[in-house]
């Protein structure tokens, strides 16, 4: 069983119309979306949910108000900003419990708090396991852990060949809970100075877990000379390029169907799909 | 005034509007534009600013002594973060999962405990023509942004506008880059992926208590969904950048809208004047 990952470091570069277009292609996989801050894989395949999850984060500090003297020794210790006027604000909050040590009048407890939830879905493609962290909650990377966790058990159930996520962008907590253990990380790249930056970061990541990588740029044609500097750049760090998807206003009108692309229509981007897709298949 | 460029989805332009809106109000005061999206941050390749400064951000991490340790376990059971435990006669800090919250240092008998840095990443300051300019960037490996956002918005000047390039998501670093701020400016695209993360990102600034607007990128493509959604929950839509090859291709050199297409100058500077009207400034 193979666990391939989609990942950009620059956000909007089409990871999910790539992972969507993926999970059209594939076989005999499970499917997952590691973007719980802002999952949008599920807007493409349409899932019919068949198992709803709580996931509690971290547990917050509240302050009883009846108890509290005002003496002011949890704003002094509180080192995330989280005290404001003898109220705890839960955004803030990362539940460290300092508070709860220092007052004098045992006027801290520590609370769970509901972060959000995780799913277990039927999709035409096969089982997507998907999440929604609460707007500002903490925690993103042992969310994404938990569903990893959930398409693995999956995944061995069934006896699946692989397992395709959708990550998230960035080079951070979720990204790294995404990437790690994972087989193959499918980057997505697209021919802005922007992305090219954080494509290197992205694959510097890669780098230091240990995880091997495959690019395919994305727009290839709005900048032509921005993507013979991204192959070159590969080609030198021994990467390589799986496909080449030319700029098409197809794909955000798949996108607003609500389909893969490779199901809306035939042309060049759908063919480079089914290009990037045989490149993983022969070798993962 | 503070002012918040966010997203809740990636790539919608966020960047793209905080950059050019910050070089539309050249020769009207000081301007100060701040990367918060310190994984990845992009504000520099658009605005090619001078560095004068680098300043490393450090997070506190437990340092034990050996020779006052008893082994009593006191300060694994108090950290949260499973950042130390203590293995027969060994104390094992795991420093990519220490918050920095101090607590084991607290609660340690022996005052076994000391703290030392760690630097996770770093603080850039600099300038492009009139605008000042903070940049923080993680240290690649590293887990947690909101340290290096905290550094970035140490250096926040009340006195100019200031413009915050907040990284996409919705969750811990968000919140960290949005907050306190007095405006938050929503760029979205007309996509069921752009409605679903704008509603997010909504729900967000609402619990941030930050008032909130729309710009709509790559407009006349999609549908419009995103239209129909600011009517009903009130939101205005404050600018609309159509959907137009000749300015993905600018970005895709580095260009912002204002240095490829001087003619948004004026559309930029009326965004300003509207948000203006429509924040709310705290302090």
């Amino acid at each position: 069983m193979q666990e391939i990952v989609v990942l950009s470091g620059k956000g909007g570069t089409g990871k999910t119309v790539v992972a969507a277009s993926l999970a059209a292609l594939a076989e005999n996989k499970v499917l997952c979306d590691c973007d719980v801050d802002a999952a949008n894989l599920h807007l493409l395949l349409q899932p019919k949910v068949s198992e709803t999850h709580e996931f509690w984060g971290q547990k917050v500090a509240a302050i009883d108000q009846q108890a509290c003297t005002s003496c002011g020794l949890c704003l002094d210790v509180c080192r995330f900003d989280a005290i404001q006027e003898f109220q705890v604000d839960p955004l803030s909050c990362e539940g460290c419990g300092f508070c709860l040590q220092v007052c004098p009048e045992q006027a801290v407890t520590m609370v769970d708090a509901l972060a959000g939830h995780w799913y277990v879905s039927d999709t035409r493609y096969g089982p997507l396991v998907h999440a929604r962290l609460d707007a500002g909650q903490e925690n993103s990377g042992k969310l994404v852990t938990a569903v990893r966790q959930k398409a693995r058990a999956i995944a061995k159930e069934e006896g699946s060949d692989y397992i395709l996520s959708d990550g998230p962008p960035g080079i951070g907590c979720p990204v790294i809970s995404s990437l790690s253990g994972a087989n193959l990380a499918l980057i997505v790249s697209e021919p802005s100075l922007s992305a090219i930056h954080d494509l290197e970061r992205v694959l510097a990541v890669c780098r230091h877990f240990g995880v091997k990588a495959l690019v395919c740029i994305n727009k290839y044609d709005l900048h032509e000379g921005n993507s013979r500097h991204i192959e070159d750049y590969c080609r030198q760090a021994g990467i390589d390029v799986g496909a080449k998807i030319p700029f098409d206003t197809m794909v955000s009108d798949a996108i607003a169907q609500g389909v893969p692309v490779v199901e809306f229509g035939d042309g060049v981007v759908s063919q480079q799909m089914e290009e990037l897709w045989k490149v993983v298949a022969a070798r993962w | 005034m503070i002012l918040a460029v966010a997203s809740g989805k990636g790539g919608t332009g966020k960047t793209l509007v905080a950059t050019s809106l910050a070089l539309s109000l050249e020769g009207q005061g000081s301007v100060q534009l701040l990367d918060c999206d310190v994984e990845e941050p992009n504000a520099h390749i658009l605005l090619q600013p001078t560095i004068v400064s680098s300043q490393a951000v450090l997070v506190p991490v437990p340092k034990v002594d050996k020779e006052k340790c008893t082994y009593c376990r006191v300060c694994s059971e108090a950290c949260p973060y499973n950042a130390i435990a203590v293995m027969g006669e060994n104390v094992l800090v795991f420093p990519e999962l220490c918050h920095g919250c101090g607590v084991c240092t607290y609660v340690c008998p022996e005052k076994a405990i000391s703290e030392e840095g760690r630097e996770i990443g770093v603080v850039e300051e600099g300038h492009a023509g009139e605008v000042r300019f903070v940049q923080g960037r993680l240290a690649v490996g590293e887990a947690m942004a909101p340290p290096v956002i905290r550094a970035v918005k140490q250096r926040v000047d009340r006195s100019s506008t200031v413009i915050l390039d907040v990284p996409p998501g919705n969750s811990c670093p968000v919140v960290e880059a949005v907050k306190d701020s007095d405006f938050c400016l929503l760029v979205t695209e007309p996509t069921p992926f752009g409605l679903h993360d704008l509603t997010l990102a909504v729900e967000l600034a609402t619990k941030l208590n930050v008032p909130c607007g729309v710009v709509i990128n790559r407009a006349g493509s999609g549908d419009q969904g995103v239209e129909r959604y600011c009517a009903q929950q009130n939101i205005p839509v404050l600018l609309k950048i159509p959907l137009d090859r000749r300015i993905a291709e600018m970005y895709c050199r580095g260009q912002t809208l204002v240095a490829g297409m001087p003619s948004w100058r004026k559309a930029f500077r009326d965004l300003l004047e509207s948000i203006q009207r429509l924040a709310v400034v705290k302090r």
